[in-house]
C-alpha cells in the first residue's frame, strides 16, 4: 500500500516535472514567432517593475545597513572596520541583492501571476480565451516570464545601489566612519566575475518566478479553494527554487571564475 | 453585426453540403472511467442541434471537444472539415476564430469593460478603433445591451453576463455557434430573453449551433418559435408546426442515446427518454 503511494507520487512528480519544461519551453519560444504582444509586455513591466521599486529600494537599504551593522563589529576585533565598504558592496552585489529581490518580487509578483491565472481558470476565461482564437500561454504567460526576467534584472541593480548606500548611513551616522574611505574600499574591490555574478542571477530568478507562478496558476483546479492553493504553492516553490538556483549558480561562478 | 436579413446571412465558409461538425466514435475520459463514450452525430449547415441531458452526464464536455478545448482519447472530430482531434494546438486557433462559444457562466474577461470583452477578437486582429466601436454597439444592439458599452461584468447581472456573452461570440459572425447552459441558473423571464437571443440568431443569420441545456421548456420553445423581424420578437410556429432545422440529441452516462427531431423524441420508447420528459 505504502509502495503504491510513493510509486504514484513518484510518477506524478515526473510528470508535474515534464508539464513544467514543455510549459516554459513553449512561452519562451512564443517570443521567437508572430503575434508578440508587446503592449501585454510593457504592462505586465510595469506592474511588476515599477510595481515593485518601493519594496526593493527598501528591503536593500534595511539589508546593506544590517550588514554594515553586524560586520563593523566582527571587523572591529580585527581592527579591520575599514572595509566595512567592501563587505557590504561584495555581499550585496554577488549575493543578497539578487536573491534579496527574487524573493521580494516572488512574493508580490509569483502569488499575483498564481491567483490571476488561477482565477481565469476556474471561471472558465482561459478557455473563453482559446475558444475566441488567442494563446493563453503566448497572450498571458509570455509577457510576464519576459517582463520579470527584464524587470528583476534592473531591481536587482536598485536593490545593490540602495544596500550600499543603507550601509554608507549606518558607518557614517552609527560608526562615526569615513564615507569616502567606505565608497572607496566598496567600489576598490569590486571585480567582472563580482559583477557578472550578481548580474545573472536575476535573470534566472526572473525566469524561475514569472514561470512558476504561471505554471502553478494555469494548472488550477478545485474553484477558489484551488486558486488559494496554487497561489501558495507558487510562492513556497520559487522561494525555494530561487536559494536552489543561487547555490548552483554561485558554484558555477566559482569554479569558473576560482574567486 | 447587421440588422438586416438579407446580408446578414452569412453561410460557413465550409461546403455548404458538408456537415459543420461531425463525431465519429469519440470517447473522452479524465483519469478515470469515459466520460463520453462511442459518440457519434453531425451538425449540418444551418442545422441547430439542441443537446438534453441531465447535469454531470458530459454536455459540457461534449461541447468543449466540439472546438477543440478538450481532446478525445479516440475517435475522430471533424470541424470545418478538418480532424481537430490529431491537430496540433497551435494549429487549432484559427479554427476556433471561426467558432463563437457562449460559456455556462458568460466567461467574461472581468479586467475588461464589456467593449473591450465583445470586441476581444477584434482586439487581438488589430482592427482600427473605430470600426470596433461600430461593430460593438451592433453587436450590443443585437442583445439589448447598448447601454452597457463602457461598463465593466463586475456591475452586470447574471442574465446581462449572457448576453453580453452572445455578443462576443456573435461579433465575428461565426461559423458556428455552441452555446453551453445559456439559460442555466436564469430567472424564467431573462432564460427566454436569452432564448428570443438565440431563435434570432438561429432564423435571422442562420448559423448552424449546438445548444446545451437541461431545461426542456428552453429545447420545446426553441423548436416551436421563429424570430418575427418586423415585430423585432419570438412568436409561436403556427399549431403543429416545428422548426425543421432544429432537432435534439439526448445524453445519459456518456452514451448518445437519442439523435432526431422533436417529433421522434416525444414519441420515444427509451425509458430514460420518457423519464426525462416528464
Amino acid at each position: 500500500m505504502a509502495f503504491e503511494k510513493i510509486d504514484s507520487y513518484a510518477k506524478e512528480l515526473v510528470l508535474t516535472v515534464q508539464e513544467y519544461f514543455l510549459f516554459s519551453w513553449r512561452a519562451l519560444m512564443n517570443l521567437f514567432s508572430r503575434p508578440i504582444y508587446w503592449a501585454d509586455f510593457t504592462q505586465q513591466s510595469d506592474i511588476i517593475g515599477v510595481g515593485s521599486t518601493t519594496i526593493v529600494i527598501f528591503a536593500g537599504f534595511f539589508t546593506g545597513g544590517v550588514l554594515a551593522v553586524q560586520s563593523a563589529a566582527t571587523l572591529a576585533s580585527f581592527g579591520a572596520t575599514a572595509v566595512t565598504g567592501r563587505f557590504v558592496a561584495l555581499s550585496m552585489i554577488r549575493e543578497l541583492g539578487a536573491v534579496l529581490t527574487g524573493i521580494m518580487v516572488s512574493g508580490r509578483n509569483a502569488s499575483s501571476m498564481a491567483s490571476e491565472l488561477g482565477s481565469m481558470v476556474v471561471t472558465e476565461q482561459i478557455d473563453a480565451m482559446r475558444a475566441l482564437g488567442v494563446d493563453p500561454i503566448r497572450k498571458l504567460v509570455t509577457p510576464r516570464i519576459y517582463a520579470t526576467i527584464a524587470m528583476l534584472f534592473f531591481l536587482t541593480i536598485v536593490s545593490d545601489f540602495c544596500g550600499i548606500l543603507g550601509g554608507a548611513t549606518v558607518t557614517v551616522v552609527m560608526n562615526h566612519q569615513n564615507g569616502a574611505q567606505y565608497f572607496s574600499m566598496a567600489y576598490e574591490y569590486l571585480q567582472f566575475p563580482d559583477i557578472l555574478q550578481g548580474l545573472v542571477k536575476p535573470l534566472i530568478f526572473g525566469f524561475l518566478i514569472a514561470s512558476i507562478g504561471c505554471f502553478y496558476g494555469m494548472r488550477t483546479t478545485g474553484g477558489t479553494q484551488g486558486v488559494g492553493r496554487s497561489t501558495i504553492q507558487a510562492v513556497v516553490f520559487a522561494s525555494v527554487m530561487i536559494i536552489f538556483s543561487d547555490l548552483l549558480v554561485s558554484i558555477l561562478m566559482v569554479s569558473i571564475f576560482n574567486k | 453585426m447587421n440588422e438586416n436579413p438579407e446580408s446578414a446571412v452569412e453561410l460557413p465558409a465550409t461546403d455548404s453540403k458538408a456537415a459543420v461538425v461531425e463525431f465519429r466514435d469519440v470517447t473522452i475520459s479524465f483519469d478515470g472511467p469515459p466520460v463520453l463514450r462511442d459518440l457519434s452525430f453531425s451538425v449540418g449547415p444551418r442545422e441547430t442541434r439542441i443537446l438534453l441531458g441531465p447535469a454531470g452526464v458530459g454536455k459540457s464536455v461534449l461541447l468543449k471537444a466540439t472546438n477543440g478545448l478538450v481532446r478525445p482519447d479516440s475517435g475522430r472530430i471533424d470541424l470545418f472539415g478538418e480532424d481537430i482531434a490529431i491537430m496540433k494546438e497551435s494549429s487549432m486557433f484559427a479554427l476556433r476564430a471561426r467558432t463563437g462559444m457562449v460559456f455556462q457562466e458568460g466567461a467574461l474577461f472581468d479586467s475588461l469593460s464589456v467593449r473591450d470583452n465583445v470586441a476581444y477578437q477584434l482586439i487581438q486582429e488589430r482592427v482600427p478603433d473605430e470600426e470596433i466601436d461600430t461593430r460593438v454597439k451592433e453587436a450590443l444592439l443585437f442583445v439589448g445591451l447598448e447601454h452597457t458599452f463602457s461598463l465593466f461584468p463586475g456591475s452586470l447581472s447574471g442574465g446581462m453576463k449572457r448576453r453580453v456573452a452572445i455578443a462576443r461570440a456573435l461579433i465575428r459572425n461565426p461559423d458556428l455557434l455552441l452555446y453551453d447552459s445559456p439559460t442555466g441558473g436564469l430567472d424564467p423571464v431573462t432564460s427566454t430573453t436569452i432564448i428570443e437571443l438565440i431563435v434570432k440568431q438561429r432564423d435571422f443569420y442562420k448559423t448552424p449551433s449546438i445548444m446545451v441545456t437541461h431545461r426542456l421548456q428552453d429545447a420545446f420553445t426553441m423548436v416551436t418559435h421563429r424570430y418575427d423581424a418586423e415585430k423585432n420578437g419570438m412568436i409561436p410556429l403556427p399549431d403543429g408546426e416545428t422548426d425543421p432545422n432544429t432537432t435534439f440529441l439526448m445524453l445519459n452516462e456518456g452514451r448518445l442515446i437519442f439523435d432526431g427531431s422533436i417529433h421522434e423524441l416525444v414519441a420515444s420508447e427509451d425509458p430514460f427518454v420518457k423519464e426525462f420528459l416528464e
